[in-house]
């Protein structure tokens, strides 16, 4: 740990009162015996931790990383910063599995299904080769993988010229538009330029943040600089930066810093002051009086869950304020914690039932909703939440697509 | 690009006073936004509502005590905030429990006519003016007897202390403890209360507890009966047992006060007010007289929020709304506002006493009574934040938060010619 890093997690410490406001949030303790909560495994057992010496526990590795516990410390403690930390250390004293090393790289992944993406599919539906897969690779056969697009949205966006305009905005769609939802990435670009916007769009890779989550902490700093020195040199006359997984510029914003102890990079100090999530910057447009409100009714009821990570912007829920705006379309905030996924840990063989108990009050509350769809932030969510309700999941940006009859 | 986002009103705190604030001025049409660090003290009060329960004598008649109560201290909040003030507050918010998310669940109990006395974690009577449903068999003015049970797994409650001291409070009062399969070696109240919303569970803890009662007891258990649904958890297990139920709170988590932030925040978003949590604000910016906008952690960066008016319920030491310096100066953090109350330098800031009258406890904000500091004409104070009380000896804090949040909303809406019905 750097020493700037040490002083803001082990420094926030001493704040902790044990008042359990933590552990009334945390999604998974509440459903799982073998993770004891955020308050047991971060402030109160970091006293004990030593660095340097080997971690003898494993209670730290069942938390799912969704940083809710951070958000709601009434004290400012980093409780999930310092459990990212404790996790990381467990794992790497036990070593890392192929599985974690495999799904903590979505950019490989990627490159290997798009092209024979028919195949891919057929193979990860497939029930006994998800049999074969959870055997082997320690995958569940029943969670939720998504599928493959066939074609990258950078492939559309080389042959996409944005319109000269005044404001500029660089994109950051992250691997999730890249290979599995590149009309996402479309729907996002023509909104931007409806509003006013020239839209850049870099080459760019994944933000590192599935390796940090499964410990991979060197492999996540050398994709987070990466991403950093590929968007910065667009950012620096003053341009935003924008992306639709919220996940992933939380990384930027905040995680990078925080987690992966990159502070003293110029690039990424930059990015991250810059970036913005796409309905953060079009609420602050909407404002200023800047967004175009022309919108076509939507006659839908839209149930909307806030992911555990896009609560960690501490920014509210602006996809609410936004959708709200639309004529007919009526809101409904869903209020159950997480949906269990936490990116990849409800992929595992040994997380997929947590998981999943975990999402079950936000899946009771879909289907009591009446919605017809769900509006999420983030992918790995949306695909959860999918797999848990069968109600169609999308991108508040889809909804705000349709209204303007783009 | 100049960022930040603009509302009518910024409200800084999400305990009871602040969402009681941005609530009303919601449900009144202008658009507001809660400012929250964090959860606030809604988790880890009793969930009770107290206006006046001692002056320092325990007071029976909250309504009729406070006349007298205010007389003597003409810079206690509820002096400058009127008597008649309250109990349209204790109102609004039965009001509005009783139209929350937990289907049948509300507040009971004298109001300012008569405190109902109810058991404590360690079986103390506390005076309150307004219960939850589920705990209004505790009265302990009550004769008939009391059985105090809990399962060993909730570590946190021990029944044989709180019958113990219920019995010295001058009911008769006895202790059942349940031997609970549970996965972990300890629950908290939160766990058990979710596993208390499932009937089959209920059932189970029924026909658990049921041989062990005896005729005309009346039982009580920890505050677990239910998060979602506390109303049908209730009434099952008095319909289960024959006899009354009743909740006694616990430490925290709290589970009854959890019902009431849910409850509150439903109604502040149903009524299109906004919530910000982790946003903890760091700077104002001021013109003249008034603060013009708030800047507000963000994760990467401050988000500036605009507003016409600021209400800071931010609370007092507990809740960071004040700090205690190594300097040994007392600040409000958020606007840095004037304060009264603080000890003047080279007097006593402490008592020894620990339940003793503090010098430091009346410390809070300086303001009229239209709930302004002299400094800034559209920034208004609300809860544990204002100076001049006592809560927790006066057993006052739920009273002052609820109105003072009321009449910081009512204050808002009338400067802006909006009519405000009494």
């Amino acid at each position: 740990m750097t020493d700037v890093l040490h002083e803001l997690l082990r420094g926030s410490l001493d704040h902790c009162v044990k008042c359990t406001i933590c552990e009334t949030a945390c999604p998974v303790s509440n459903v799982t015996p073998l993770f004891p909560g955020p308050k047991y495994v971060g402030p109160q057992a970091e006293r004990y931790r030593v660095e340097g010496e080997p971690p003898d526990e494993w209670s730290v590795d069942y938390c799912s990383g969704c940083g809710i516990c951070t958000t709601v410390c009434p004290q400012g403690v980093k409780i999930a910063e310092l459990n990212a930390h404790a996790r990381q250390a467990v794992k790497q004293a036990r070593g890392f599995p192929l599985r974690d090393r495999l799904i903590a790289r979505p950019t490989v992944l990627g490159r290997l299904g798009t092209p024979v993406a028919p195949l891919a599919n057929a193979t990860l539906r497939s029930r006994p080769l998800r049999a074969l897969g959870e055997r082997l690779l320690g995958v569940h056969r029943s969670a939720p993988l998504p599928r493959f697009a066939g074609r990258t949205f950078r492939s559309w966006a080389r042959r996409h010229t944005s319109p000269p305009a005044k404001r500029r905005v660089v994109y950051f769609h992250g691997c999730g538009t890249q290979y599995y939802e590149p009309d996402v990435g479309r729907q996002v670009v023509a909104v931007l330029e409806r509003n006013g916007f020239e839209v850049v769009i870099p080459k760019q890779d994944c933000c590192g943040l599935p390796l940090q989550s499964n410990g991979l902490f060197d492999d996540a700093r050398r994709y987070v600089r990466r991403l950093a020195g590929a968007l910065a040199p667009h950012a620096r006359d003053g341009t935003l930066v924008v992306g639709n997984a919220t996940s992933c510029t939380l990384m930027l914003k905040r995680e990078a810093r925080e987690i992966l102890g990159l502070e003293d990079d110029p690039d990424l100090a930059l990015v991250s002051e810059r970036t913005y999530d796409i309905c953060e910057l079009l609420l602050e447009l909407h404002h200023r009086g800047e967004l175009d409100t022309d919108f076509r009714p939507v006659e839908e009821v839209v149930a909307y869950h806030a992911p555990c990570q896009q609560q960690g912007h501490w920014m509210g829920k602006p996809a609410i304020e936004l959708l709200e705006l639309v004529p007919g379309l009526q809101v409904r905030e869903l209020t159950a914690r997480c949906c269990g996924i936490a990116g990849t840990y409800g992929l595992k063989r040994d997380r997929y039932e947590i998981a999943m108990a975990t999402g079950a009050g936000l899946f009771d509350q879909v289907r009591a909703s009446g919605a017809g769809v769900v509006a999420c932030d983030s992918e790995t969510c949306r695909w959860q939440i999918e797999h848990g309700t069968e109600a169609p999941s999308v991108h508040p940006i889809e909804l705000l697509h349709r209204a303007y009859g783009l | 690009m100049r960022g930040g986002r603009t509302y009518d009103t910024v409200v800084v705190g999400a305990g009871v006073s602040g969402l009681t604030a941005a609530t009303r001025l919601a449900e009144a049409g202008a658009s507001v936004c809660v400012l929250a660090k964090g959860v606030g003290s809604t988790h880890l009060a009793a969930g009770t509502i107290d206006v006046l329960g001692y002056t320092p004598d325990r007071v029976d008649e909250p309504g009729a005590a406070l006349s007298a109560f205010v007389a003597e201290r003409p810079e206690h909040p509820y002096a400058l905030l009127g008597t008649a003030a309250v109990a349209p507050a204790l109102r609004w918010l039965t009001e509005h429990v009783a139209a929350g998310p937990q289907p049948g669940y509300c507040y009971v109990g004298g109001g300012l006519d008569r405190n109902a006395l109810l058991p404590t974690a360690l079986g103390a009577a506390r005076p309150s003016a307004l219960v939850p449903e589920t705990m209004a068999a505790g009265e302990l003015r009550r004769p008939d007897p009391v059985c105090v049970a809990s399962a060993r797994v909730l570590r946190d409650f021990h029944p044989t202390l709180c019958a113990a001291n219920v019995s010295r409070a001058g009911v008769e009062a006895r202790a059942v403890e349940l031997e609970m399969a549970w996965e972990r070696p300890d629950a908290n109240a939160l766990g058990l209360a979710a596993r208390l919303d499932d009937p089959g569970f209920r059932a189970d803890l029924a026909a658990q507890l049921a041989p062990r009662l005896r005729p005309g007891e009346r039982l009580g258990l920890p505050a677990v009966i239910g998060l979602r649904d506390p109303h049908g958890a209730w009434t099952e297990l008095e319909r289960r047992l024959e006899r009354p139920v009743f909740e006694i709170p616990t430490l925290p988590p709290s589970v009854p006060g959890i019902r009431v932030f849910d409850a509150l925040r439903a109604a502040l978003t149903a009524a299109g007010g906004r919530l910000v949590m982790g946003a903890e604000v760091v700077g104002a910016e001021r013109e003249g007289g008034r603060v013009t906008a708030l800047r507000a952690a963000g994760a990467g960066r401050e988000v500036r929020y605009t507003a016409r008016w600021v209400v800071l319920a931010t609370g007092g030491f507990a809740s960071g709304g004040l700090v205690l310096g190594q300097d040994w100066v007392v600040r409000e953090t958020v606007l840095g506002l004037p304060l009264r109350g603080v000890p003047a330098a080279g007097k006593p800031r402490f008592s020894a006493d620990y339940f003793g009258e503090q010098p430091m406890a009346r410390a809070g904000v300086a303001v009229d009574a239209s709930l302004r500091s002299p400094e800034l004409e559209n920034a208004l104070v609300a809860g544990a934040a204002l100076a001049g009380a006592e809560p927790w000896r006066e057993g006052s804090g739920e009273g002052i938060a609820l109105t003072s949040g009321l009449r910081a909303a009512e204050l808002v809406l009338e400067s802006e010619g909006v009519s405000v019905a009494a």
